[in-house]
Protein backbone atom coordinates (compact mmCIF):
# COMPACT_ATOMS: atom_id res chain seq x y z
CA UNK A 1 0.00 0.00 0.00
CA UNK A 2 1.34 3.42 -0.91
CA UNK A 3 1.53 6.16 1.72
CA UNK A 4 -0.91 8.88 0.66
CA UNK A 5 -0.06 12.56 0.09
CA UNK A 6 3.71 12.16 -0.12
CA UNK A 7 3.56 13.94 -3.48
CA UNK A 8 -0.04 15.10 -3.95
CA UNK A 9 -1.36 18.02 -1.93
CA UNK A 10 -3.75 17.22 0.88
CA UNK A 11 -6.98 19.11 0.25
CA UNK A 12 -7.28 20.18 3.90
CA UNK A 13 -3.74 21.53 4.43
CA UNK A 14 -2.93 22.61 0.88
CA UNK A 15 0.48 20.91 1.21
CA UNK A 16 1.84 17.43 0.74
CA UNK A 17 2.75 15.67 3.98
CA UNK A 18 6.49 15.84 3.32
CA UNK A 19 6.46 19.63 3.19
CA UNK A 20 4.10 20.04 6.13
CA UNK A 21 6.22 17.61 8.15
CA UNK A 22 9.53 19.38 7.49
CA UNK A 23 8.00 22.80 8.27
CA UNK A 24 6.64 21.53 11.60
CA UNK A 25 10.06 20.04 12.38
CA UNK A 26 11.67 23.39 11.57
CA UNK A 27 9.16 25.11 13.86
CA UNK A 28 10.42 22.89 16.70
CA UNK A 29 13.99 23.81 15.73
CA UNK A 30 13.09 27.51 15.96
CA UNK A 31 12.08 26.90 19.57
CA UNK A 32 15.27 24.91 20.28
CA UNK A 33 17.59 27.63 19.01
CA UNK A 34 15.21 30.33 20.30
CA UNK A 35 15.73 28.98 23.83
CA UNK A 36 19.49 29.30 23.42
CA UNK A 37 19.27 32.80 21.93
CA UNK A 38 17.01 33.81 24.83
CA UNK A 39 19.61 32.39 27.24
CA UNK A 40 22.34 34.35 25.46
CA UNK A 41 20.40 37.63 25.74
CA UNK A 42 19.75 37.11 29.46
CA UNK A 43 23.39 36.28 30.16
CA UNK A 44 24.62 39.14 27.98
CA UNK A 45 22.45 42.00 29.23
CA UNK A 46 22.44 40.72 32.80
CA UNK A 47 26.21 40.34 32.99
CA UNK A 48 28.32 43.02 34.66
CA UNK A 49 31.21 42.30 32.33
CA UNK A 50 31.05 40.72 28.87
CA UNK A 51 33.91 40.35 26.39
CA UNK A 52 33.66 41.49 22.78
CA UNK A 53 33.45 38.48 20.48
CA UNK A 54 36.61 39.64 18.70
CA UNK A 55 38.60 39.19 21.93
CA UNK A 56 38.19 35.43 21.60
CA UNK A 57 37.06 34.86 18.02
CA UNK A 58 38.52 35.55 14.59
CA UNK A 59 36.10 37.77 12.61
CA UNK A 60 37.60 37.13 9.12
CA UNK A 61 37.30 33.36 9.69
CA UNK A 62 33.72 33.75 10.90
CA UNK A 63 32.86 35.98 7.92
CA UNK A 64 34.48 33.44 5.57
CA UNK A 65 32.37 30.65 7.05
CA UNK A 66 29.25 32.82 6.68
CA UNK A 67 30.03 33.27 2.98
CA UNK A 68 30.66 29.52 2.64
CA UNK A 69 27.32 28.64 4.20
CA UNK A 70 25.41 31.21 2.11
CA UNK A 71 27.16 29.77 -0.95
CA UNK A 72 26.00 26.29 0.03
CA UNK A 73 22.43 27.59 0.34
CA UNK A 74 22.66 28.93 -3.22
CA UNK A 75 23.95 25.61 -4.58
CA UNK A 76 21.26 23.77 -2.60
CA UNK A 77 18.44 25.84 -4.09
CA UNK A 78 20.02 25.28 -7.51
CA UNK A 79 19.82 21.50 -6.90
CA UNK A 80 16.05 21.79 -6.66
CA UNK A 81 15.83 24.16 -9.65
CA UNK A 82 17.93 21.73 -11.72
CA UNK A 83 15.56 18.88 -10.92
CA UNK A 84 12.60 21.09 -11.88
CA UNK A 85 14.33 21.64 -15.23
CA UNK A 86 14.87 17.86 -15.54
CA UNK A 87 18.67 18.23 -15.53
CA UNK A 88 19.91 15.42 -13.30
CA UNK A 89 23.60 15.94 -14.14
CA UNK A 90 23.44 19.56 -12.97
CA UNK A 91 21.64 18.42 -9.83
CA UNK A 92 24.55 16.07 -9.05
CA UNK A 93 27.07 18.87 -9.63
CA UNK A 94 25.25 21.37 -7.43
CA UNK A 95 24.69 18.80 -4.67
CA UNK A 96 28.39 17.92 -4.86
CA UNK A 97 29.26 21.59 -4.36
CA UNK A 98 26.81 21.84 -1.47
CA UNK A 99 28.63 18.96 0.21
CA UNK A 100 32.07 20.46 -0.48
CA UNK A 101 31.00 23.81 1.01
CA UNK A 102 29.40 22.12 4.04
CA UNK A 103 32.59 20.14 4.68
CA UNK A 104 34.64 23.33 4.23
CA UNK A 105 32.50 24.97 6.91
CA UNK A 106 33.12 22.02 9.26
CA UNK A 107 36.88 22.00 8.63
CA UNK A 108 37.10 25.76 9.34
CA UNK A 109 34.97 25.34 12.45
CA UNK A 110 37.18 22.44 13.53
CA UNK A 111 40.24 24.69 13.14
CA UNK A 112 38.55 27.35 15.27
CA UNK A 113 37.77 24.76 17.95
CA UNK A 114 41.37 23.51 17.84
CA UNK A 115 42.58 27.08 18.41
CA UNK A 116 40.20 27.49 21.34
CA UNK A 117 41.25 24.21 22.96
CA UNK A 118 44.97 24.95 22.49
CA UNK A 119 44.50 28.32 24.27
CA UNK A 120 42.48 26.63 27.00
CA UNK A 121 39.39 28.61 25.93
CA UNK A 122 37.02 25.86 26.98
CA UNK A 123 33.36 26.29 28.06
CA UNK A 124 34.46 26.35 31.71
CA UNK A 125 36.68 29.39 31.02
CA UNK A 126 33.86 31.96 30.91
CA UNK A 127 30.11 32.38 30.41
CA UNK A 128 30.77 33.81 26.93
CA UNK A 129 32.76 30.75 25.89
CA UNK A 130 30.18 28.42 27.45
CA UNK A 131 27.37 29.89 25.32
CA UNK A 132 29.70 30.10 22.27
CA UNK A 133 30.57 26.39 22.48
CA UNK A 134 26.99 25.34 23.17
CA UNK A 135 25.42 27.28 20.29
CA UNK A 136 28.09 26.65 17.66
CA UNK A 137 28.43 22.95 18.56
CA UNK A 138 24.66 22.44 18.31
CA UNK A 139 24.69 24.27 14.99
CA UNK A 140 27.68 22.16 13.88
CA UNK A 141 25.75 18.98 14.70
CA UNK A 142 22.96 20.23 12.45
CA UNK A 143 25.51 20.74 9.67
CA UNK A 144 26.75 17.16 10.17
CA UNK A 145 23.14 15.90 9.96
CA UNK A 146 22.64 17.88 6.75
CA UNK A 147 25.83 16.47 5.25
CA UNK A 148 24.65 12.91 5.98
CA UNK A 149 21.22 13.51 4.39
CA UNK A 150 22.59 15.46 1.40
CA UNK A 151 25.35 12.90 0.94
CA UNK A 152 22.74 10.16 0.77
CA UNK A 153 20.72 12.07 -1.83
CA UNK A 154 23.88 12.77 -3.82
CA UNK A 155 24.88 9.09 -3.75
CA UNK A 156 22.65 6.03 -3.30
CA UNK A 157 19.44 7.99 -2.68
CA UNK A 158 19.64 9.65 -6.10
CA UNK A 159 18.54 6.40 -7.76
CA UNK A 160 14.99 7.38 -6.84
CA UNK A 161 15.12 10.08 -9.57
CA UNK A 162 15.05 7.35 -12.22
CA UNK A 163 12.05 5.64 -10.62
CA UNK A 164 9.86 8.32 -9.03
CA UNK A 165 10.90 11.81 -10.10
CA UNK A 166 8.27 13.79 -8.22
CA UNK A 167 8.98 11.94 -4.98
CA UNK A 168 12.71 12.63 -5.37
CA UNK A 169 12.05 16.33 -6.08
CA UNK A 170 9.96 16.48 -2.91
CA UNK A 171 12.72 14.93 -0.85
CA UNK A 172 15.28 17.38 -2.20
CA UNK A 173 12.92 20.26 -1.47
CA UNK A 174 12.54 19.04 2.14
CA UNK A 175 16.32 18.57 2.50
CA UNK A 176 16.75 22.06 1.06
CA UNK A 177 14.33 23.61 3.55
CA UNK A 178 16.33 22.05 6.37
CA UNK A 179 19.64 23.24 4.89
CA UNK A 180 18.40 26.82 4.43
CA UNK A 181 17.23 26.80 8.04
CA UNK A 182 20.72 25.78 9.19
CA UNK A 183 22.09 28.68 7.11
CA UNK A 184 19.49 30.99 8.66
CA UNK A 185 20.62 30.07 12.20
CA UNK A 186 24.25 30.85 11.31
CA UNK A 187 23.17 34.22 9.83
CA UNK A 188 22.08 35.16 13.37
CA UNK A 189 24.86 33.32 15.23
CA UNK A 190 27.67 35.09 13.37
CA UNK A 191 26.90 38.71 14.38
CA UNK A 192 25.67 37.74 17.85
CA UNK A 193 28.79 35.78 18.82
CA UNK A 194 31.57 37.25 16.67
CA UNK A 195 30.71 40.91 16.23
CA UNK A 196 28.96 42.12 19.39
CA UNK B 1 8.27 26.20 -6.28
CA UNK B 2 6.27 24.58 -9.07
CA UNK B 3 5.46 25.24 -12.68
CA UNK B 4 6.97 25.43 -16.15
CA UNK B 5 10.69 25.55 -17.10
CA UNK B 6 10.26 29.26 -17.94
CA UNK B 7 8.97 29.91 -14.43
CA UNK B 8 11.88 27.93 -12.95
CA UNK B 9 14.36 30.00 -14.99
CA UNK B 10 12.78 33.19 -13.62
CA UNK B 11 13.23 31.76 -10.12
CA UNK B 12 16.91 31.08 -10.86
CA UNK B 13 17.37 34.77 -11.78
CA UNK B 14 15.82 35.70 -8.43
CA UNK B 15 18.11 33.23 -6.58
CA UNK B 16 21.17 34.90 -8.09
CA UNK B 17 19.96 38.36 -7.09
CA UNK B 18 19.22 37.13 -3.55
CA UNK B 19 22.70 35.53 -3.39
CA UNK B 20 24.23 38.89 -4.35
CA UNK B 21 22.15 40.72 -1.75
CA UNK B 22 23.21 38.22 0.94
CA UNK B 23 26.88 38.68 0.05
CA UNK B 24 26.55 42.49 0.23
CA UNK B 25 24.67 42.32 3.54
CA UNK B 26 27.34 40.01 5.01
CA UNK B 27 29.99 42.63 4.19
CA UNK B 28 27.73 45.34 5.66
CA UNK B 29 27.33 43.26 8.85
CA UNK B 30 31.11 43.09 9.33
CA UNK B 31 31.63 46.79 8.50
CA UNK B 32 28.80 47.86 10.83
CA UNK B 33 30.50 46.08 13.71
CA UNK B 34 33.43 48.54 13.44
CA UNK B 35 31.14 51.56 13.99
CA UNK B 36 31.71 52.85 17.50
CA UNK B 37 28.25 52.83 19.07
CA UNK B 38 26.79 51.72 22.41
CA UNK B 39 26.23 47.96 22.83
CA UNK B 40 22.37 48.09 22.73
CA UNK B 41 22.48 50.06 19.44
CA UNK B 42 25.14 47.73 18.02
CA UNK B 43 22.93 44.74 18.87
CA UNK B 44 19.92 46.40 17.20
CA UNK B 45 21.91 47.23 14.01
CA UNK B 46 23.35 43.70 13.80
CA UNK B 47 19.96 42.10 14.34
CA UNK B 48 18.26 44.35 11.75
CA UNK B 49 20.82 43.29 9.11
CA UNK B 50 20.58 39.63 10.19
CA UNK B 51 16.77 39.82 10.02
CA UNK B 52 16.97 41.28 6.48
CA UNK B 53 19.28 38.43 5.42
CA UNK B 54 17.09 35.84 7.15
CA UNK B 55 13.96 37.22 5.48
CA UNK B 56 15.58 36.84 2.06
CA UNK B 57 16.54 33.23 2.78
CA UNK B 58 13.10 32.31 4.14
CA UNK B 59 11.16 34.18 1.44
CA UNK B 60 13.06 33.07 -1.66
CA UNK B 61 15.31 30.08 -0.92
CA UNK B 62 12.62 28.46 1.24
CA UNK B 63 9.91 29.64 -1.19
CA UNK B 64 7.68 31.08 1.50
CA UNK B 65 6.56 33.89 -0.85
CA UNK B 66 5.00 31.25 -3.10
CA UNK B 67 3.25 29.29 -0.36
CA UNK B 68 -0.51 29.70 -0.26
CA UNK B 69 -1.30 27.10 2.41
CA UNK B 70 -3.40 28.46 5.27
CA UNK B 71 -2.33 25.61 7.55
CA UNK B 72 1.32 26.53 7.05
CA UNK B 73 0.58 30.21 7.66
CA UNK B 74 -1.13 29.37 10.96
CA UNK B 75 1.68 27.01 12.03
CA UNK B 76 4.35 29.62 11.27
CA UNK B 77 2.39 32.46 12.90
CA UNK B 78 2.13 30.35 16.08
CA UNK B 79 5.85 29.60 15.88
CA UNK B 80 6.71 33.30 15.61
CA UNK B 81 4.36 34.13 18.49
CA UNK B 82 5.83 31.52 20.83
CA UNK B 83 9.36 32.44 19.77
CA UNK B 84 8.62 36.02 20.82
CA UNK B 85 7.26 34.77 24.14
CA UNK B 86 10.40 32.68 24.57
CA UNK B 87 12.59 35.71 23.88
CA UNK B 88 10.64 38.37 25.77
CA UNK B 89 9.27 36.78 28.93
CA UNK B 90 12.63 35.77 30.48
CA UNK B 91 14.11 39.16 29.54
CA UNK B 92 11.21 41.10 31.07
CA UNK B 93 11.31 39.10 34.30
CA UNK B 94 14.92 40.14 34.90
CA UNK B 95 15.00 43.58 33.23
CA UNK B 96 15.03 45.46 36.57
CA UNK B 97 18.37 43.88 37.55
CA UNK B 98 20.40 44.48 34.37
CA UNK B 99 23.85 45.82 35.08
CA UNK B 100 23.42 45.34 38.82
CA UNK B 101 26.09 43.17 40.39
CA UNK B 102 24.21 40.40 42.13
CA UNK B 103 26.51 37.75 43.63
CA UNK B 104 25.22 34.29 44.24
CA UNK B 105 23.94 33.73 47.83
CA UNK B 106 27.00 31.67 48.75
CA UNK B 107 29.50 33.71 46.70
CA UNK B 108 31.26 35.12 49.77
CA UNK B 109 30.91 32.02 51.90
CA UNK B 110 34.70 31.70 52.18
CA UNK B 111 34.98 35.26 53.53
CA UNK B 112 32.24 34.60 56.04
CA UNK B 113 34.10 31.52 57.24
CA UNK B 114 37.36 33.52 57.39
CA UNK B 115 35.64 36.18 59.47
CA UNK B 116 34.32 33.57 61.88
CA UNK B 117 37.80 32.40 62.75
Amino acid sequence: MEIPYTVAERPDTGLNNVKLGIWLFLASEVMLFGGLFSTYVILRVGGVDWPLGAEYLNIPIGAFNTAVLIGSSVTMVMCFASLKLGDFAKYKTYMGWTLVLALTFLVVKGYEYYEKVSHDHLPSHSTFLAIYWTMTALHGLHIVGGVIVNGYFWGPGSKLWHQKREMFENRIEAAGLYWHFVDLVWIFLFPVLYLL
Amino acid sequence: MSGSPEETKKHIDIYMKVAGALAVLTVVTVLASYIDVAVPLAIIIALIIATAKGSLVVSYFMHLVDEKSRSLAIALALTVFFWLVLMLVPIMTTSDTYGVHKPLPNANATHAEDGAH
